[in-house]
């Protein structure tokens, strides 16, 4: 017997170390990308060839996908709001407001006959009194807010007009476009000078340079020596009751001048007549030294009005405390959303096994087939994971471009600051593959572990 | 060896006359397979010692159960027996790891199957280019052996066909070709014709002529005498045993 197995080496090496009969060395390639390719093939063909139930699978990625990206475009844009406004009225101010109280309203109602003049909220002997009893605050910037027509020639616009001291635009990190602010001499003097808001300047200047120009309030002229900024988010701080609180056009006169030319008392228009409110202060800017005390200086403020105003005719806004606040809010939704996100790319990934697993059963001939034809496990394996990680991918992207387009739409539509980061697209479809991969290793050795013959013989 | 003296009792299993220097391209040594079900195993082949012969052209008989598919498909790597070993060229099998196997079944084995079992999907092109794409070949050189294999089973004008698309003779030509591809050591066929007519049948067999006729080493499963007599060597099985082992004298 052994005289017979004469081996003829042509025919007989090792088949693992025998090249391929039709091959040169140089044109086999191993483990080359062509390789994959290949598979990949297959698999976008197999996908392809149940595009519904394709699109179905990868639902759960998409909304998933979709939904960490436009959950993190909010949270970010409500943070970057936070700090917008953190920074616009300053870390290390207070803000205390005039509020016309609840009960007042009433019963001015009843009455008939001339309107009387209520009279709330914040006066300087309050400031006064705060700044006397407090150590550590540095500065007191109190306002009086009316609303008037002013005019340019024939233009006119309602505007709030502030009457303020000096340090206005400092307490508020709010700066001069041009021109000047007006001085402590003007303050004292009672000067007819005006600081535009850039909105007014554009409304009432619109082909003139402002500056040097007047503008008329009532029966008085102002001389406009400067233009603010043109203002960012927030709104804050300069709603006066009743006032609107969008438009953010407003225009600034020496305190002096606001109290000597307007009076104490104002009359405004409403639904029911005529309503006359005597108001001393509308705002005052309390400014700490040390930013840690805020918070504190902010209560002891609170407990102060609480014993000399008998009603609730002010507010109190530690602009540090409404970040923290927004800071902590925003951490909750970000905890909902991940939570969302997490749940939604959960099921995704398990709709992606379970159609995988249908794909494997379905395919287990072919599986056969391909084991008989020289295919090994790792091949089988590479060829339903890249499947799998084709489909999440595909959903990933999907829900990328829909993630991009929703903050779109909620800013339009609700006027929400919403920031899309690049790292949120990136982070969100890198997720989505890593699920196709964690998904589709089960189904994909399942298809591996397939004994050929049984394979062979599955119908 | 025991082995030795059982099949050459059973009769002619000497090498071909007029090959000088004959070469033993598989050995089955005391081969059994038992089937387990549950409790219940099964002996389904006992003891099975056969030798084949490079250029050898074999025709496995017996009647229905009595175990050649089960045999074929220890020959093609595709199980693995119960007891016994299998020396493909002079390796034993029984040795290998699962990707080794598949490289033999890949590279070194052609399988001719009664159902075709082409893929659906698949263009027939891309059905006779699947061996090779598992043994890395370049996309340009597998793409042109198939293209000549395809034309060498009369089939070069319907290479981007799909399977459904043809008849069964033309599938399982493609078949052929497909098991051709990476010119094995051996091509296996179980009942190749059973699916087919007459016609197509002899069509097939026409095909394994040639093949055989260029030397390469065929083995084949069939019910029939008639397909049986063109081979060169007849293998009856019997519940799983070698009943008979006859080669054509000349
Ligand atoms: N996976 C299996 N599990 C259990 N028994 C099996 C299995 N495969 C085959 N058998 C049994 O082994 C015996 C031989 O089967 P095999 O398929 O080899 O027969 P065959 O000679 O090819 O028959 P046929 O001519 O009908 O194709 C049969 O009795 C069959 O029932
Ligand atoms: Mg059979």
């Amino acid at each position: 017997m052994d005289g017979w197995k004469v081996m003829t080496d042509a025919i007989l090496e090792s088949p693992l170390t025998r090249p391929a009969a039709h091959s040169h060395s140089s044109g086999r390639v191993r483990f080359s990308l062509v390789r994959y390719k290949k598979i990949t093939q297959v698999g976008i063909k197999s996908i392809y060839s149940h595009g519904l139930r394709s699109l179905l699978t990868v639902l759960g990625i998409v909304i998933g996908v979709a939904a960490v990206i436009a959950m993190l475009a909010v949270s970010e844009g409500a943070s970057f709001e936070a700090q917008q406004q953190f920074r616009d009225l300053g870390a290390s101010n207070i803000l205390v407001k005039s509020v016309k109280p609840a009960e007042v309203e009433e019963t001015s109602r009843q009455g008939f006959g001339p309107p009387q003049a209520i009279v709330y909220g914040l006066t300087l002997m309050d400031v006064d009194t705060i700044r006397n009893s407090i150590p550590g605050i540095s500065n007191v910037i109190a306002s009086r807010i009316v609303k008037k027509n002013v005019w340019n020639l024939g233009i006119s616009m309602n505007t709030d007009v502030v009457g303020t001291a000096v340090d206005y635009p400092v307490s508020r990190n709010y700066n001069l476009q041009a021109g000047r602010f007006f001085s402590e001499s003007e303050v004292r003097d009672h000067a007819n000078v005006v600081v535009l808001s850039a909105e007014v300047a554009d409304a009432l200047f619109p082909i003139d340079n402002p500056l040097g120009g007047s503008i008329k309030i009532d029966s008085d002229y102002y001389n406009v020596i400067g233009i603010m900024e043109p203002e960012g988010f927030s709104n804050l701080g300069q709603n006066q009751a009743g006032a609107s609180n969008s438009a953010p056009s407003r225009i600034f006169i020496p305190f002096s001048a606001s109290k000597s030319r307007f009076g104490e008392t104002t009359t405004r228009q409403t639904a029911g007549g005529m309503e006359s409110e005597t108001v001393e202060l509308h705002e005052a800017i309390i400014q700490v030294d040390d930013q840690e005390a805020v918070i504190e200086v902010g209560e002891i403020i609170d407990q102060i009005l609480q014993r000399r105003h008998k009603k609730v005719d002010y507010t109190i806004e530690v602009p540090l405390a409404l970040l923290r606040q927004a800071e902590e809010s925003a951490l909750r939704d970000s905890i909902v959303a991940g939570a969302i996100a997490g749940i939604s790319l959960l099921v995704g990934g398990i709709g992606i096994m379970n159609i995988m697993l249908a794909s494997v059963t379905e395919r287990t001939r072919e599986i056969g087939i391909r084991r008989a034809l020289g295919a090994k496990k790792r091949d089988i394996i590479a060829q339903f994971l890249i499947e799998a990680v084709i489909l999440s991918g595909v959903g990933g992207l999907i829900g990328v471009v829909l993630g991009i387009m929703i903050p779109f739409i909620i800013s339009a539509f609700w006027g929400m600051t919403t920031i899309v980061t690049p790292i949120a697209p990136v982070l969100a479809f890198s997720i989505s593959a890593m699920i196709g991969v964690i998904f589709g290793i089960y189904p994909s050795m399942r298809a591996a572990d397939m004994d050929p013959v049984e394979a062979l013989r599955h119908e | 060896m025991a082995t030795l003296e059982f099949s050459s009792s059973l009769g002619n299993t000497a090498p071909p006359a007029g090959i000088a220097n004959p070469t033993i391209v598989a050995s089955l040594e005391d081969i059994s397979k038992t089937y387990y079900m549950g409790a219940l195993a099964v002996e389904v082949l006992h003891g099975v010692s056969l030798e084949f012969f490079a250029g050898d052209y074999i025709s496995i008989m017996g009647p229905s159960g009595c175990g050649k598919s089960t045999l074929m498909n220890i020959l093609g790597c595709l199980d693995q027996p119960t007891a016994g070993k299998y020396f493909l060229g002079n390796e034993d099998t029984s040795q290998m790891l699962d990707d080794e196997l598949s490289t033999i079944r890949g590279a070194r084995l052609g399988f001719i199957f009664q159902s075709y079992n082409l893929i659906q999907q698949l263009n027939v092109l891309e059905n006779i280019e699947m061996p090779l794409f598992y043994q890395g070949y370049a996309a340009k050189q597998s793409n042109e052996i198939a293209m000549g294999l395809a034309e060498r089973v009369g089939l070069g004008d319907r290479v981007d066909h799909k399977p459904f698309e043809l008849s069964g003779g033309q599938q399982q030509r493609v078949a052929i070709a497909r098991a051709l591809a990476v010119d094995p050591l051996i091509i296996l066929a179980d009942e190749p014709t059973g699916n087919l007519d007459t016609k197509s049948g002899a069509e097939i067999l026409k095909l394994f002529d040639e093949l055989h006729g260029q030397g390469k080493t065929l083995i084949m499963v069939t019910h029939s005498d008639e397909l049986a007599e063109r081979s060169q060597r007849w293998v009856r099985l019997l519940d799983g045993r070698v009943e008979s082992d006859d080669r054509r004298d000349s």
